[in-house]
């Protein structure tokens, strides 16, 4: 009976990307649904397979860009409006260092809909009283925990600017999925960085991809400050765009 | 979704129908975007918002009479409409809102 409604809640309970296509208007059944997922068989029906197929076309596609919408369609009597609606998993922000910056970067993170993940192996950073606000606050060092988590749905902030925390963490994110990876440090520590990364064999191209020294020219000054810069070019990434 | 999700749960744990009225299109400043919803229950609770207080009543009205007829229906709210003005929609933007009732 609820089988399109159980299985949209399942999805987004798990952070599961789904689509749900409704004809709201036209020459077709008003109210008839088709709820389309990335990598399994769509479930319900528009009533006619032609348009169920392109409609789960078209929404899987605008579920890659988030976007939401009524589609026009041409069918045998004539041409139905069908809304869809896109509910794309949250992307997640990991942040590499509990520094005083991370503090308001995970609030103006959360603000923008990004899950927040604070990983700092050195307690005395990581406290529970600092970062109440973030999803998860983890312990441990960075190449620990990021394998195997990052997707093209995560943004990477390396805050440390200390080479034993941001190496290990560069070398796991770099080449993986990540839709941004971006490093606090002077033009200088960049410069050293990308040294040791060289001597270490990184290669080029995805040395091409970090964003350093991270975030916008903005001025900034104080840590808030920073993090709106480091917000704002993380918000251009997410559009594709560089904020230059 | 998200928004509403509880408050459905909640009323269908109980035995109660359920109406779900989301945006499917703005035209102009609307208050609330493309996806916005509302969710409505036979006994008349609520939850969530389609606009900035400007239309829910018709809306309320119109979950009401799909959890009645079990039909889905399109709404179209606008400067010009006379319901608009009555509900007073004066953002000057324009609002489509489909009501369907929760049978899928």
């Amino acid at each position: 009976m609820t089988i399109l409604y159980n299985t949209l809640k399942s999805c987004l309970a798990a952070e599961q990307p789904a689509a749900m296509a409704t004809i709201v208007d036209g020459a077709g059944q008003i109210g008839a649904k088709l709820l389309a997922r990335p990598g399994e068989a769509s479930l319900g029906t528009l009533g006619d397979p032609a348009l169920n197929e392109a409609v789960e076309r078209d929404a899987l596609a605008m579920l890659l860009r988030a976007e939401s919408g009524i589609r026009t369609y041409t069918v045998a009597d004539g041409e139905v409006q069908v809304f869809i609606e896109t509910y794309p998993p949250p992307p997640t922000m990991f942040i590499v260092g509990a520094v005083h910056i991370a503090i308001p970067l995970v609030t103006f993170a959360k603000t923008l809909g990004f899950r927040t993940v604070v990983i700092d192996a050195r307690s005395a950073f990581a406290t529970p009283e600092r970062f109440a606000h973030a999803d998860e606050l983890i312990h441990a060092w960075p190449d620990e925990v990021l394998p195997g988590r990052l997707t093209s749905n995560s943004f990477v902030v390396l805050l440390t600017h200390d080479p034993k925390l941001d190496d290990p963490a560069l070398k796991v994110a770099l080449p993986s999925p990540a839709r941004y990876v971006g490093a606090l440090g002077s033009p200088r520590t960049h410069a050293k960085r990308l040294e040791r990364l060289r001597a270490d064999g990184v290669p080029e191209e995805q040395l091409a991809r970090l964003h350093a020294p991270i975030g916008l020219k903005i001025g900034s000054d104080s840590p808030e400050e920073i993090a709106v810069s480091i917000i704002a070019e993380v918000v251009a990434a997410r559009h594709g765009l560089t904020g230059k | 979704m998200k928004d509403v999700l509880p408050a459905i749960e909640q009323w269908r744990a109980r035995g109660e129908r359920v109406a779900i009225a989301t945006v499917v299109k703005t035209l102009g400043s609307a208050p609330r975007g493309v996806g916005a919803k509302m969710a409505v229950s036979s006994s008349g609770a609520m939850a969530g918002s389609v606009s900035g207080g400007c239309i829910e009543g018709a809306v309320f009205d119109a979950c009401q009479e799909a959890i009645r007829t079990g039909k889905a229906q399109l709404l179209h709210f606008g400067v010009a409409d006379d319901d608009a003005w009555d509900v007073g929609l004066a953002c000057g933007g324009v609002i489509d809102v489909f009501v369907e009732p929760l049978d899928w």
